[in-house]
């Protein structure tokens, strides 16, 4: 189990690298310069060739792309010292993710402050995936045909066939604007160590938003998994053992029915905790997403590259505890 | 009764454990009713070992999973009596039921790959099974009882195998757990469902073997669902032969065996392969497939696939279904063809075919 997971650790390193290596020579390489957006930036939109150039040579774009992308991965672990256009030099400490172009700041330093607002929404939207979808899903498994196991699975195609952006718009536009229910509606992210209270009340409508729609996915992915699994020979073995309907249906089914589900829920919770774009600007939480959305506006390449990075490495750990929770559920993935 | 009591010639109503009269299984489906088995009763004493043979599809297993009620009482209907050990099970609370699952009615079922569960323990397993119907017993007691089942079912290393879990398992070892998981609550009656199918044939004597020995041990009355008839020769002593969800022929083994009365009986043997026999005997498969159940043959289920329907007079096999009632060797044959002396037809006509050594010498 130890080697495996040490196994698979190594083999995260190396997405990660490619990853970050693949980012770095699509911004280095690219047509335009690199330096362009901060030149522009600085100058006021009086980017000559002569100022480019000087950008160039002190941010190291004039240095081969595999020198610089060295200096890159040098200053992830001991940090650098960065140049733009005139003799400022910035200390990078690190992990060093390069300057925003936009604000001056380590972009790690702002990454750090943005982490809990998307975590804080990936966690409980997640949480309202399972809560809600394994649930329902088991019971309209077990109620199969009938007519609640139909009013249950139509119903949520009609959710999931709206798209998510409009789903979460109109839930913002009914309940906040339209209904005004207050405490909910003054959404946005509120330090949970500051006032527990308010961060929930803050994070309650890109919970809803996110959970309700999400967990139609869930439902139908366990719904269709437990199906199946009541239908196994072991689980005709579990009743005529004697067992109580409740033990039948959640130790023996529900266990082997998580395991595809689960499979699915890690690589998507990944996604959530890399941030998530129409629920952080709809819901005016400043997180991962909304920072990225402001950073492309911007042309803020190091925010841009650095969130591609991190999205990255968030699913590849992702990744690797669906597979220890797998071979936790499943011996037989043990051995292999 | 009028149809007396077949097999056993000491068998009378009262010591017969298990005792199923005119049960009936039907599943409604999009197509229509769709009855799995109909008409049929049979009884087990203890110690003793009822066969049932026939083709896949006939009502082997749906009949004896109606025994253990695993039927979901929405999708299926079931009519009829079936008793064990004297209490009516058909209608039973689900709650009663299930003191009876596992406890005095426990089921052995073929593929124990599948009928393992491949996340639990075999241990664990055998434990849970003990402990359902052991309420007062600790996790302790119930994990010596199943050490002390394994080794019973020839385990090596029960102590330590006990933390395996199935996939560690060989074939062999993995229905012996199943068989232990079985006996765990030593049931009066003990249904094994095709217990041999996945085996390789010297493990499948093993498990035979075993299972005569645990049924002499432990004194339960024994259903053998098989479409084996080399295991029924070997194992039963009352032999049911089932075509289209009834019973078409039921006796003694030896009997049933040696003069079999109805056509699809003697098509099961000879399509029987035997390696002892002479290499001129042939192998004759029965033409034809087994019927629908949606829509069954009128008269008698097997009359579009008997070579000797035109022996009977007019068309009676495709218009009046026979009974199942004895024929000219005593009361505690029956069976359930139209032809007046199918015996005489099986000894100068068939036998000749599939067993001509036997012949010669008699």
């Amino acid at each position: 189990m130890f080697a495996y997971v040490v196994k698979r650790l190594l083999s995260g390193v190396v997405v990660i690298a490619l990853v970050s290596l693949s980012v770095f020579l699509l911004f280095f390489k690219g047509p335009s310069s690199p330096a362009q957006p901060i030149c522009d930036r600085d100058t006021g939109n009086r980017c000559t060739p002569a100022r480019l150039e000087i950008f160039e040579r002190n941010l190291g774009f004039d240095n081969p792309w595999y020198t610089e992308y060295g200096t890159f991965v040098k200053g992830i672990f001991v940090g650098r010292e960065i140049q733009f256009g005139n003799a400022t030099i910035y200390e990078c400490p690190a992990p060093c993710l390069g300057y925003s172009y936009r604000t001056k700041v380590p972009v790690f330093e702002e990454l750090k402050e943005r982490i809990p607002a998307s975590f804080s929404v990936a966690i409980g939207g997640a949480a309202l995936y399972l809560l809600l979808g394994i649930p329902i899903g088991v019971a309209a498994a077990r109620r199969r045909g009938t007519v609640t196991d139909k009013a249950l699975v139509s119903s949520f195609l009609v959710i999931s066939s709206v798209p998510y952006y409009l789903f979460a718009l109109l839930m913002w536009l009914f309940l906040t604007v339209q209904w005004e229910i207050p405490l909910i509606s003054d959404t946005g992210y509120f330090p949970f160590t500051e006032n527990p209270a308010k961060w929930f009340s803050g994070m309650a409508l890109a919970w809803i938003a996110l959970g309700i729609f999400g967990c139609t996915t869930y439902t139908r992915y366990s719904r269709g998994s437990m199906v199946e699994t009541l239908s196994e020979d072991y689980i005709r073995t579990a009743k005529a053992k004697g067992l109580p309907p409740r033990t039948v249906v959640y130790k023996h089914a529900l266990r082997s029915a998580l395991v595809p589900v689960i499979t699915i829920f890690g690589i998507e919770f990944g996604t959530l905790l890399a941030g998530t774009i129409f629920t952080e600007r709809i819901f005016n939480i400043d997180g991962i997403g909304y920072w990225s959305l402001q950073a492309v506006t911007a042309k803020d390449l190091p925010v841009v590259a650095a969130v591609a990075i991190f999205s990255a490495t968030v699913l590849i750990i992702a990744n690797i505890l669906v597979d220890i929770v797998y071979s936790v559920l499943d011996p037989r993935v043990r051995l292999s | 009764m009028t149809t007396a009591t077949p097999g056993s010639d000491s068998a009378t109503s009262d010591d017969a454990y298990l005792v199923v009269e005119d049960l009936s299984v039907s599943f409604p489906t999009e197509d229509g009713m769709v009855t799995a088995v109909s008409d049929l009763s049979y009884r087990v004493e203890l110690g003793k070992t009822l066969g049932i043979v026939g083709e896949s599809g006939s009502g082997k297993s749906v009949s004896s999973m109606a025994v253990l009620g695993l039927h979901d009482a929405k999708s299926s209907q079931i009519t009829g009596s079936i008793r064990v050990g004297g209490t009516e099970v058909i209608g039973l609370s689900e709650n009663r039921m299930r003191k009876l699952r596992g406890n005095s009615v426990a089921m052995i079922f073929q593929d124990a790959l599948a009928a393992l569960h491949p996340f639990y323990k075999v241990g664990d397993q055998l434990s849970e099974a003990y402990l359902v119907h052991h309420g007062d017993s600790s996790k302790r007691d119930a994990r010596r009882k199943s050490i002390e089942m394994l080794d019973r079912v020839g385990i090596p290393q029960p102590d330590r195998r006990v933390d395996d879990f199935p996939h560690q398992f060989s074939g062999g070892m993995r229905q012996r757990a199943m068989i232990a998981m079985g006996l765990i609550n030593d049931p009066k009656l003990l249904i094994a469902d095709e217990p041999t199918t996945a085996l390789d044939v010297t493990v499948q004597a093993q498990i035979l073997d075993l299972l005569q020995d645990l049924q002499r041990e432990f004194n339960s009355a024994v259903i053998m669902i098989t479409h084996d008839l080399g295991v029924i020769a070997e194992m039963a002593d009352d032999v049911l032969v089932m075509y289209a969800g009834r019973g078409v022929e039921y006796g003694s083994c030896k009997e049933l065996l040696t003069h079999p009365e109805m056509p699809y009986t003697w098509g099961l043997l000879s399509s029987v392969a035997d390696v002892t026999s002479d290499t001129s005997a042939r192998l004759i498969p029965i033409p034809g497939n087994p019927p629908s159940l949606l829509s069954p043959p009128s008269g008698c289920a097997f009359h579009p696939r008997c070579v000797h329907r035109q022996k009977v007079p007019g068309d009676l096999c495709a218009t009046t279904m026979p009974p199942l009632s004895p024929g000219k060797r005593g009361d505690a044959h029956l069976k359930r063809c139209h032809l007046p002396d199918p015996d005489a037809i099986y000894q100068t006509e068939v036998l000749p075919e599939i067993a001509p050594d036997l012949v010669e010498r008699t």
